[in-house]
């Protein structure tokens, strides 16, 4: 009686469960019929008498990664032999790594033609072993397993050697033109055209009566634009303390805003006059962008400064605050090494600090041994550049043009040399 | 609410843009509204994303992080006016750093890797046979070439500009202003893009005018 109803339910389970099947097995014959969409699924798929076959990759290696912290491994290996450009059976590769003996982790899949592939989740404090399969459309075929290996740690990349010599040369430069610098020896730092009208800028804004806007850009005390501009600011707040004008600072950043009173008081007090000094000439406004840019705005017009700087690191405002300054009749000065604002200050302001000339000025300005040592030594690093665009310029014409060997050969030793990532 | 939080934002809009006529009460009132909103904005999102997201929600798991807050409090020392000095301790460290960190990363993008992308041949036999190179590749080439070594030589300031070097200064800062004028107008295409972007929100989100 009981084994009965037990047979009733059961045909009625299987009827109700026949749809269900029907709508499972579609994708499996689909794929078994090589018309699956994505043929890596997350389940190995196991061989079986009508699966599509493939032959294994061969010679499969792995090497430690050269210059890592032991996060890499390289695995390369010989394509299967059913991986022809065209026609081949297998659908791609499956990299797996044991870690520690643990089970097998899927660690990449790669597409058909792939014999190489750096493995980059490994740690220098396990031992690895990795397999690849050449996966078909309905299964996966193993490689032979690799030996357990170690990752190595280095502590030096060999491979920016250049570069370590370059800041060698570039820094070593520096270093001796300071301590030239510091023994009396003036060294010799072409005009800048904009840094010249500094002072009758500031003179200006004293004879009229109106203050000095001071604006050192939107960003943080991590990007030397700002330094930059601060160090312009030291000079800057030297002549107006001695000329006893007005300055004033608004800010988009807090750090910026210490940095800026404490040059400012320094300023005044290296000019004998800190008892001028308020923390007032520096205020926060917001670090939202055109927050800021809508406050400064409002104080071009309502203060009417007669000179505004704009020495720092700007975005879209800039065009935004040189247009009002010019709206106001101030006399500007702007400087910033973002290329695509230096156009708008170009076309909006009196004088322009283009790139470099813009940290070239802090040193110019100070007249001190470090600043001008350190813009001295970076003359040494353009010379060498310079002088290499020549050489190399000439030895690859001469090299491609007429096929010179030894000046392919200096044309690759440069381009070695250069190519330091 | 959403047609109040319309209303209020055309509003501001039209506040910002009548600063085009002049300065003026309304215009006044927006900035204000900028300013002390997106100040308390951000007040609050980096107090809840650092101190409580990092110290009181994350623990502080991560040492470096007490590091920061270290030199943060060493900042707020500036309140205390006898040991104020103090303060500059944290912003030694942040220059320091990041002008050593820059100097690795400016030295391999800004000059190593730009004097590799600059050796290039005025002519080669790659171009065609012999010398039947394409005129787009000798220019482009020559341009590079030319460009970069002339605006090095306006930018070294160990000597005055006169005679042939002003010359080749010269040469360099043409280029540097041909650079400039091509960046000019591409930007102003995308302040363009901005200023469509609120006309948009004004025609479209307000008015309804724009279906």
């Amino acid at each position: 009686m009981i084994i009965q109803k037990r047979n009733k339910i059961t045909k009625v389970h299987w009827l109700l469960l026949l749809p269900l099947l029907i709508c499972v097995s579609t994708p499996l014959v689909a794929a078994q019929s090589g018309t699956s969409a994505n043929p890596f699924d997350t389940t190995l798929i196991v061989p079986d008498t009508a699966a599509v076959a493939a032959e294994p990759v061969t010679d499969l290696t792995v090497a430690d990664h050269r210059y890592d912290h032991g996060e890499k491994l390289d695995l390369t290996w010989v394509p299967s032999a059913d991986d022809p450009p065209v026609g081949g059976t297998v659908v791609g590769y499956r990299v797996y790594r044991i870690a520690d003996g643990s089970e097998p982790v899927l660690v990449a899949e790669l597409p058909p033609g792939t014999n190489h592939h750096t493995d980059e989740g490994t740690s220098a404090d396990s031992s690895y072993v990795y397999f690849v399969t050449s996966v078909t459309t309905s299964a996966e075929y193993e490689s032979a397993r690799t030996e357990a290996i170690v990752p190595n740690v280095e502590w030096l990349n060999f491979d920016k050697k250049y570069l370590f010599l370059l800041a060698l040369i570039v820094g070593g430069s520096v270093v001796i033109f300071i301590e030239t610098a510091r023994r009396g020896k003036k060294l010799f730092v072409r005009k800048i055209a904009g840094l010249e009208a500094v002072d009758d800028a500031v003179g200006r804004a004293t004879e009229m009566g109106r203050p000095i806007l001071f604006i050192p850009g939107i960003l943080d005390m991590d990007d030397v634009q700002t330094l930059a501009g601060l160090t312009i600011l030291g000079r800057i707040s030297r002549v107006i303390a001695d000329y006893d004008t007005r300055i004033f600072m608004p800010v988009s950043r807090s750090l910026v805003m210490t940095a800026g009173r404490e040059t400012i008081k320094a300023a005044y007090q290296t000019a004998g006059r800190p008892d001028k000094y308020s923390d007032d000439m520096v205020t926060y406004v917001t670090d939202e962008q055109f927050g800021y840019v809508a406050a400064v705005d409002g104080i071009m017009v309502r203060e009417k400064p007669a000179t505004v700087f704009l020495l720092g690191a700007f975005f879209a405002e800039s065009l935004i605050l040189a247009e009002t300054g010019n709206y106001i009749g101030a006399i500007q000065i702007a400087g910033t090494a973002r290329p695509a604002q230096l156009p708008f200050f170009i076309a909006a302001c009196d004088f322009t600090l283009i790139g470099e000339e813009l940290f070239a000025a802090s040193a110019y300005l100070s007249n001190e041994p470090k600043a001008l040592g350190s813009l001295k030594g970076q003359d040494v690093g353009k010379a060498i550049a310079m002088a290499v665009i020549i050489l190399g310029v000439v030895a690859v014409t001469i090299g491609e043009a007429w096929q010179v060997g030894i000046m392919n050969d200096l044309t690759d030793i440069l381009r070695a040399i250069f190519s330091t990532m | 609410m959403d047609h109040l939080a319309v209303w209020v934002a055309a509003f501001l809009t039209l506040g910002i843009i009548s600063f085009l006529y002049k300065d003026n009460p309304w215009y006044k009132l927006s900035e204000a509204i900028f300013v002390g909103i997106s100040a308390g904005y951000w007040f609050v999102t980096l107090f809840w994303d650092n101190i409580y997201g990092k110290f009181w929600v994350g623990k502080g798991e991560d040492p470096m992080l007490w590091v920061g807050a270290a030199l943060g409090v060493l900042m707020l020392l500036r309140l205390i006016p006898k040991i104020g000095w103090i303060s500059r301790w944290p912003l030694a460290f942040i220059v320091g750093c990041t002008a050593g960190l820059y100097l690795i990363n400016y030295l391999s993008s800004n000059m190593m890797r730009q004097v590799q992308g600059t050796i290039l041949p005025f002519f080669s036999s790659q171009f065609g046979s012999g010398f039947d190179a394409t005129a787009y590749t000798i220019v482009g080439n020559i341009v590079v070439a030319v460009g970069t070594f002339t605006g090095l030589v306006y930018f070294f300031f160990s000597k005055e500009h006169k005679g042939a070097f002003g010359g080749t200064a010269r040469v360099g800062i043409f280029f540097i202003m041909l650079t400039f004028g091509a960046s000019f107008g591409y930007t102003v295409m995308s302040r363009m893009s901005l200023l469509i972007g609120r006309v948009d929100f004004l025609f479209f989100d307000w008015l309804g005018m724009i279906k």
